[in-house]
């Protein structure tokens, strides 16, 4: 009886040793606490086509930065699906990276939290200083009149991206440059049996970037001056109504793309199964679906009046990835460093030219690597007709509320069920009242 | 650890406190008896302590914080509301409410049709494969394999055959069956709800039919025998004695179906991503919205909690019917 | 274990021929639909859905282990499970050893408050949870968060209330007999516990195990956040097929089938144990 009872005790010993170990065992990450000063852990956003790419991109630079800086870097390529749920949990409990990639629409509600570094002069002055950026990048910092909360990294615009074939089978000539001729390509189109224009209906982000647009055409705003939710002004519901009914009325986006929210309208494209796609950034995406780019054009996105620029002539949101310091560091001058090099004209033309963005430092752009046509435009788009989404701290339930509002509307149209003036306004007032009311 | 030391404590007591053995003085072992189950219970109470009850008891204290984007970095400086998160989900006049009782109703429907299948159908399966048959283990080991795939391989996969253009399931029903007059959405609308329903059956059966399986085991060979002796035939044998002889595992078994299924983040969620059509709105995914997405954290506590409450209520009344209908089927 | 030396009835045969062909159908084409997209190029597999693809590669199968670190997060989840299963079953067997066969105060209440965790919406408490650990990280030293130990913790803690209930209800059908007459030979409690019980519940045993291994392998809320890209598991790791670019479904559907084989030919072994009347022996 004694060896079953040492036998028992040995398992249970065992196993709760084993649970005690492997806690012990993994390995750390975060990293802020008890950390040297000589290293540093850096969350990157997914940018190119997997995470294993994008470590590979990354991963030489940091190389590049240790042999200047003696400063380890440890990299970690978070995927989209985490990246905020990462950020958030890291924000309360202080354990986090730190220095991590932001998308540049959150800086607001990140800022609001007051776990990012504040960018004020006197750090921006470490880096190079702050007209380094061009304006349109820093538009999309944080709120208005405070600190920024990050720097710009990446930026990107939305572009009109078509395809050359349907296009001259369709016997059109040139690109639309307005919504009416847009529709109006899209009948000859249609005649020669293909898609239209490609949309994301099902993902909230794609469809708040869109009547975000939109609205700016209806000179409308999503929020007052002061910051207060307005989602029922006649511009906005016009604006909404008029992004879904290219759908609903017009049948430009073809009913399926109401449940797209994979970027399966990009692989549509590539296919060559729809003439345009709105998208910001795609040559790398098309490249790797095999698209080359001699098949297809790219044109600003269409715009009421037919010539884009600031107003109403507003054509993109400005898009991109800002870098940001963890408040916790306990590294700051290491981190401060870091953001030095990740912004410096050299690292700026190297990473910028391998996600095909276009870099938000004005020095970089200079290379001729953006001055191709197709990035000639990015660039034009984003130096005078690309505005930042409301820097406000609730962009994130505006996102969430609205996006789903336009998403909801997508499936009305694609079910068949009218899209009135009255139901979009309907939808964005049940949006409104989702918002937090202070 | 703190548990590897109760672990030695509870196997060196273990050790002396046998009884009818004469070791020890007579006393002390009698203590040891009655401290033995708190002992064998000990690690099991510590673990769930640490990970459910404590992180629970932070949620619901949570729930009377105003725990926006503002305070989330520092817990001590948000504001107490009171029963202010809680107004505000139950309000339903108000859209927040409203949403969410919807949300609730769709969830309830949702989970006791999932359910009742996910039982219904691994009980028979378990029931029909009780005998050898040809390709029985083989039949077996095939049946799990849904319950062995990653959930977001799993329902990835359904994603896929779910699309309106290039999906399995219009083309068999709209280009091969015709039964359709145009192609269905499966992942907006309506329709999301059976699209929602199939994908937890196909996931949720074999767990079902695993458990009924391994209850089936501990059936007494005689009582069939008795009963064929009696001339009851094979579906008499089913009702009279399977069944009968399930209870106790089947109590516990749709009482967990019921609570994961209502509580099921991980289908849904791959399924439509972060904003559900408003017919497959489940409470998890309406909850994770309400408090990762939108950054309401106090918010989304205090549904929670209420979620808490309601499936406390529901588990009450569930195991006080059972156990009486038990009790009652004994005597 | 058959149930009785009769032959079954037609109508017996009948019907459960037709009910399970029905089934292994339902069970089978997404399985199908995953085998037969893991071998089409990229493009067909986003084209028009066929029952019968035109043309075959091998090529996901070779791309899986370079577009994400895919043997890494494997083994990881392995890890994870398998530790989690362990410790999970042997503290439930002691657990419900304690509820099935002792008479003591608060059983009832233990029962039900192992039970009631089950109802906590995970979303209650993965934020708290989180904060715990980095908590306890800060004031021990022992890195919870973010390692695969917090994991397991973690996963062996859900599986746990089940695996719980489920043993008190095959322990309870084990003859007490059995193990009074045990002690009475001399054996401990644990002695009989050992001996006898165990022995007689393996078909639950080994049912709780399956459970609590399949709950740890597949669980992604809380693996997203707490785990980094070195104790990323497998169940949050296949996310990274889908990527800003695209959705390689072929690869998903690869790298699924790939890492399921194991844990299906794992099943496939322990069946025997899940069946065969190990327990009747005991019984009679």
């Amino acid at each position: 009886m004694r060896s079953i009872r040492a036998a028992a005790i040995g398992a249970v010993t065992m196993s709760l040793a084993l649970a005690a170990s492997a806690c012990g065992g993994g390995s750390q990450t975060g990293g802020a606490a008890g950390d040297s000063p000589k290293t540093l852990t850096y969350w990157a956003s997914n940018q190119g086509a997997s995470i294993e790419v994008d470590k590979k991109v990354l991963q030489p630079e940091l190389d590049k930065f240790e042999k200047q800086t003696g400063i380890k870097v440890k990299l970690e390529v978070v995927p989209w699906s985490d990246l905020l749920n990462r950020i958030l949990t890291a924000t309360t409990s202080g354990q986090g990276p730190d220095v991590l990639n932001i998308g540049n629409t959150w800086s607001a509600s990140l800022q609001a939290t007051g776990a990012l570094l504040p960018w004020d002069a006197k750090n921006f002055d470490k880096i190079g200083g702050k007209d380094r950026f061009v304006d349109s990048a820093l538009g999309s910092t944080g709120v208005q009149g405070e600190d920024p909360a990050a720097v710009p990294l990446y930026s990107m615009a939305y572009a009109l991206y078509y395809n050359k074939r349907i296009f001259a089978d369709a016997g059109i000539s040139k690109p639309p440059a307005t919504w009416e001729e847009l529709v109006a390509d899209g009948r000859r189109i249609q005649q020669k049996g293909k898609q239209v224009l490609g949309a994301e209906g099902s993902n909230v982000s794609e469809n708040i970037h869109h009547v975000f647009v939109f609205g700016k055409q209806h000179g409308a705003d999503f929020f007052t001056a002061d910051g207060k939710p307005d989602f029922t002004n006649d511009g906005v519901v016009a604006a909404v109504k008029q992004y879904v009914d290219l759908m609903a009325k017009d049948k430009a986006i073809p009913a399926g793309n109401a449940e797209y929210a994979q970027n399966q309208s990009v692989s549509d494209f590539a296919k060559g199964k729809t003439a345009m796609l709105l998208w910001q950034s795609a040559s790398a995406n098309l490249k790797s679906q095999g698209m080359s780019e001699d098949q297809y054009g790219i044109a600003p996105v269409p715009v009421q009046s037919g010539t884009p620029g600031a107003g109403t002539q507003v054509d993109s949101m400005v898009a991109g990835i800002n870098l940001a310091v963890f408040k916790n560091t306990h590294n700051p001058d290491g981190a401060t460093k870091f953001v030095k090099f990740m912004t410096g004209d050299e690292e700026q033309k190297i990473l910028n030219k391998a996600y095909t963005s276009i870099p938000p430092v004005g020095s970089a752009q200079a290379d001729p690597a953006f001055n191709t046509p197709a990035n000639a435009v990015l660039k034009e788009t984003l130096a005078r007709s690309a505005t930042a989404l409301p820097q406000v701290a609730d962009e994130s339930q505006f996102e969430t509320t609205v996006g789903t509002a336009v998403k909801e509307l997508f499936a009305d149209a694609a079910a068949g069920r009218a899209v009135t003036t009255e139901s979009v306004k309907a939808k964005l007032q049940k949006a409104q009242q989702q918002m937090p009311t202070k | 650890m703190t548990t590897t030391v109760t672990a030695a404590a509870d196997g060196r007591t273990v050790s002396k406190s046998s009884p009818g053995a004469a070791r020890g003085p007579r006393r002390t072992g009698r203590i040891q008896r009655i401290g033995l189950p708190y002992l064998l219970l000990l690690p099991a109470l510590l673990l769930e302590l640490l990970v459910h009850l404590v992180p629970m008891v932070i949620g619901i204290v949570m729930s009377f914080k105003e725990l926006t984007q503002f305070y989330i970095r520092d817990w001590g400086t948000a504001p107490w509301t009171g029963l202010g998160n809680y107004r505000v989900s139950v309000d339903f006049d108000a859209p927040v409410g409203d949403a969410l009782l919807h949300s609730f109703l769709v969830t309830v429907g949702f989970t006791l049709l999932s359910v009742a299948l996910c039982w219904l159908i691994g009980t028979t399966a378990a029931v029909y494969m009780q005998d050898t048959f040809r390709g029985r283990g083989l039949l077996r080991a095939l049946f799990l394999v849904p319950y062995a795939l990653p959930v977001y391989a799993a329902v990835i996969t359904w994603v896929f055959m779910f699309q309106h253009d290039n999906g399995l399931v219009n083309h068999v029903l709209h280009d091969q069956l015709h039964l359709t007059g145009k192609p269905s959405f499966w992942l907006i609308g309506d329709n999301s709800f059976v699209a929602l329903l199939t994908v937890s059956v196909w996931k949720g059966w074999p767990f079902a039919f695993l458990i009924v399986m391994a209850g089936l085991q501990h059936i007494p060979r005689e009582l069939y025998e008795a009963a064929a002796l009696d001339g009851a035939g094979m579906w008499q044998q089913i009702r009279r004695i399977t069944l009968p002889s399930l209870r106790s595992v089947n109590q516990v078994l749709i009482l967990v179906l019921f609570l994961w299924t209502f509580n099921d983040f991980n289908t849904p969620y791959v399924l439509f991503g972060r904003a559900a059509p408003q017919a497959a709105d489940l409470i998890s995914v309406h909850i994770y919205q309400a408090s990762f997405v939108t950054w309401n954290f106090g918010t989304g506590s205090a549904m929670s909690v209420l979620m808490l409450l309601f499936l406390l209520v529901v588990t009450g009344v569930y195991l006080a019917a059972t156990s009486r209908g038990r009790r009652a089927a004994d005597a | 274990m058959p149930r009785s030396p009769m032959a079954p009835p037609r109508s017996f045969l009948w019907s459960r021929r037709v009910f399970l062909t029905l089934l292994t159908g339902f069970v089978l084409v997404p399985v199908y639909v995953m085998a037969s997209s893991s071998l089409k190029p990229l493009a067909d597999v986003s084209g028009k859905f066929r029952w019968l693809p035109s043309g075959l590669t091998i090529r996901p199968y070779i791309d899986i282990w370079s577009t994400v670190p895919l043997a890494r997060y494997f083994v990881n989840s392995l890890i994870v499970a398998g530790a989690a299963t362990i410790c999970s079953v042997l503290i439930a067997i002691f657990a419900a050893y304690a509820v099935s066969r002792h008479d003591f105060r608060g059983k009832r209440v233990f029962t039900v408050t192992v039970l009631s965790t089950q109802m906590f919406p995970g979303i209650l408490f993965l934020l708290p949870l989180f904060l715990l650990y980095v908590n306890i990280g800060n004031a021990t030293g022992i890195a919870l968060f973010g390692s695969r130990g917090g994991l397991i913790l973690t996963y062996l803690t859900f599986s746990l209330p089940f695996s719980i209930w489920m043993l008190i209800g095959y322990f309870d059908s084990v003859p007490r007999d059995l193990d009074e007459a045990a002690l009475v030979d001399g054996c401990g409690p644990l002695g009989a516990l050992l001996r006898i019980v165990v022995p007689a519940a393996v078909p639950g045993i080994v049912a709780v195990a399956v459970y609590a291994f399949m709950t740890a392998w597949g669980e992604v809320l809380f693996a997203s956040v707490m785990t980094s890209d070195t104790t990323r598991t497998l169940a949050v790791g296949l996310q990274g097929y889908s990527t800003l670019y695209d959705v390689y479904w072929n690869q998903i559907m690869a790298a699924s089938l790939v890492v399921s084989v194991p844990v299906v030919a794992g099943f496939l072994l322990l069946q025997r144990y899940l069946v065969t009347g190990l327990t009747a022996g005991a019984v009679k």
